[in-house]
């Protein structure tokens, strides 16, 4: 037999030898443990008072992806309308005119304040404080034929999005360092310029996370506007389950589809990130 | 007569009660390399950013090629110029931070672009083929689609010269060039510097680099605790100092 061959200093020589597998078996017990846990629960809703065929059945009913399609159109109107507005109240957040900021600090108060059923609840009565709106001269209407459900939802979520949104912008363009701006000045830029082409976007790729984390919450957040009559996935469901009586059965198609819809986002929110990651190395991956 | 490109008269600024410039005066000529010397909160990168508006001053006047900075005068009275105006008279001035200060989501290439495109509105076929020829100045045409992540210090170091180069100032600011490199980057930095003082560039120089001063400047201007001490040729200045204070300076550093 030969002597294992030893290294400087009677070291034993391991570069030939192979690092023996780990046996996890705390691992296997906890995920068994899981599993059985999740078969109880999965045979008990097999057991209960749920007649699964109605789930199948509704999945696909009109109503149902009529609800899916305008839960998404409001969705993501009202994200676009939440980021034009979180970008322009940031904007003015972090100017030196002491006026803007105030106004900009109000809506942020104003909007966060309050519980978006409520706002939604406020629009959708307008009608109750003005009978009619319009600009006194060039055009008016009736404040219950302009605030539809559509308008009402779209402005509600979409105001309350942007008092949020600012904030995620505001902290996105925090994070961007003060040379960048100084640099931007030093080559002639005045401030909007500055902030359009040097600062905006690289802090797209600090606020895209918390952006996303905002939009599935947008895309939940439409539910609410079935209190004011929007047509939206929960709305439709619920009337379904008015004519029927099948309220569990619905409230699962409708989860089902919110899961699915939440499903898709989340690789097309890291899509945006690699967008937004250009020049920069640790992302680049 | 000819007049000096900068005239800074009496110029004070504080932070708060931090006085960083007691009425300083000084004149930077047409072809002028100048370096300013001395320890740090010293007010010498204050001065510099002066010139540029970076930092607005407290009194006194600073003219930027006969044009009096930041303020107008009307009436017997100073009016303050708009943000727009101010941005007109930055143009005539480059500047170099310590800190690069590239813009990260953009190419060596497009950094330089940047501001010839978007400020001053020149065609983009024009302004890359100008950026182009900046970068070969600079030695670093094989870099021009590199973002800022993927280029040494030194090298950024050179695209933020060359992007202050391509907006044609009548004179280059540079703010502590080379305290931000590794020591084996300085040296490309500097011979970039000394080319471009060759070239006839006008320039204003805060740095650490007393070899750089005793070589390339023309005039060496020691400051101490907000006031110019000493000012005159750089063998004079680091050569041969007069006040107490820059002798002690001059022998700690080197």
């Amino acid at each position: 037999m030969r002597a294992a061959p030893t290294l400087a200093g009677g070291f034993p020589d391991i570069s030939e030898l192979t690092v023996a597998r780990q046996a996890h078996w705390r691992r296997w017990l906890t995920a068994a443990a899981i599993i059985v846990v999740l078969a109880a629960i999965g045979r008990a809703f097999a057991n209960g008072q749920i007649e699964w065929v109605y789930v199948g059945r509704f999945l696909t009913a009109t109503a149902i992806l009529e609800g899916i399609v305008n839960t998404m159109v409001m969705a993501v109107l009202a994200m676009a309308l939440g980021i034009v507005l979180g970008v322009v109240v940031a904007i003015m957040r972090l100017s030196p005119n002491p006026v803007l900021t105030s106004v900009a600090a109000g809506y942020t108060w104003l909007f966060r304040g309050t519980p978006l059923i409520l706002q939604l609840l406020l629009w959708f009565n307008l009608a109750l404080v003005f009978p009619t709106i319009g600009i006194p001269g060039l055009w008016s209407a009736r404040a219950v034929d302009v605030m539809t459900p559509f308008l009402s939802a779209l402005l509600g979520l979409g105001i309350n999005q942007g008092a949020y949104t600012s904030e995620v912008m505001r902290a996105g363009m925090l994070s961007v360092d003060a040379g960048q701006y100084e640099a931007a000045q030093a080559i002639g830029m005045g401030r909007l310029r500055a902030l359009r082409r040097i600062i905006l976007p690289q802090a797209m790729r600090v606020v895209i996370p918390p952006l996303g984390n905002e939009f599935i919450g947008m895309v939940k957040a439409t539910s609410l506007a079935s209190v004011i009559q929007y047509p939206e996935l929960l709305h439709n469901a619920e009337n379904i389950y008015y004519a029927n009586s099948r309220v569990i059965e619905l409230l699962i198609v409708a989860g089902l589809w919110y899961l699915l819809v939440v499903s898709i986002l989340t690789p097309l929110q890291m899509l945006l990130e690699r967008r937004f990651a250009r020049g920069s190395l640790q992302i680049a991956r | 007569m000819t007049r000096p490109i900068v005239a800074i008269r009496s110029v004070s600024k504080a932070f708060g009660e931090f006085q960083a410039l007691k009425r300083v005066s000084l004149d930077v000529w047409a072809g002028e390399v100048l370096c300013v010397i001395g320890a740090s909160g010293s007010g010498k990168t204050t001065l510099l950013r002066c010139i540029n508006q970076l930092t607005s001053i407290d009194s006194g006047g600073i003219w930027l090629d006969g044009e009096l900075l930041g303020l107008r005068e009307e009436g017997g009275r100073l009016h303050r110029l708009t943000p727009q105006q101010i941005a007109r008279q930055r143009l005539k001035t480059g500047m170099v931070f310590q800190r690069f200060n590239l813009f990260p989501h953009r190419t060596a290439l497009e950094n330089i672009t940047e501001g010839p495109v978007q400020v001053q509105g020149r065609k983009r076929e024009d302004a890359r083929a100008e950026a182009m020829e900046l970068l070969r100045r600079v030695g670093l045409a094989a870099k021009a689609d590199a973002y800022p992540a993927e280029l040494s210090g030194g090298q950024q170091q050179r695209v933020a010269i060359a992007r202050a180069l391509a907006m044609k100032p009548m004179l280059m600011l540079f703010d502590e060039p080379t305290s931000a490199l590794d020591p084996e980057l300085v040296g490309e930095v500097l011979s970039v510097m000394k080319e471009l003082a060759r070239s006839g560039m006008t320039m204003m120089v805060v740095t650490h680099e007393l070899g750089f001063a005793r070589e390339v400047a023309d005039t060496v201007v020691y400051m101490d605790h907000g006031a110019i001490v000493e000012s005159g040729t750089a063998a004079d200045v680091l050569g041969a100092p007069r006040e107490a204070r820059t002798q002690s300076f001059l022998s700690a550093v080197i």
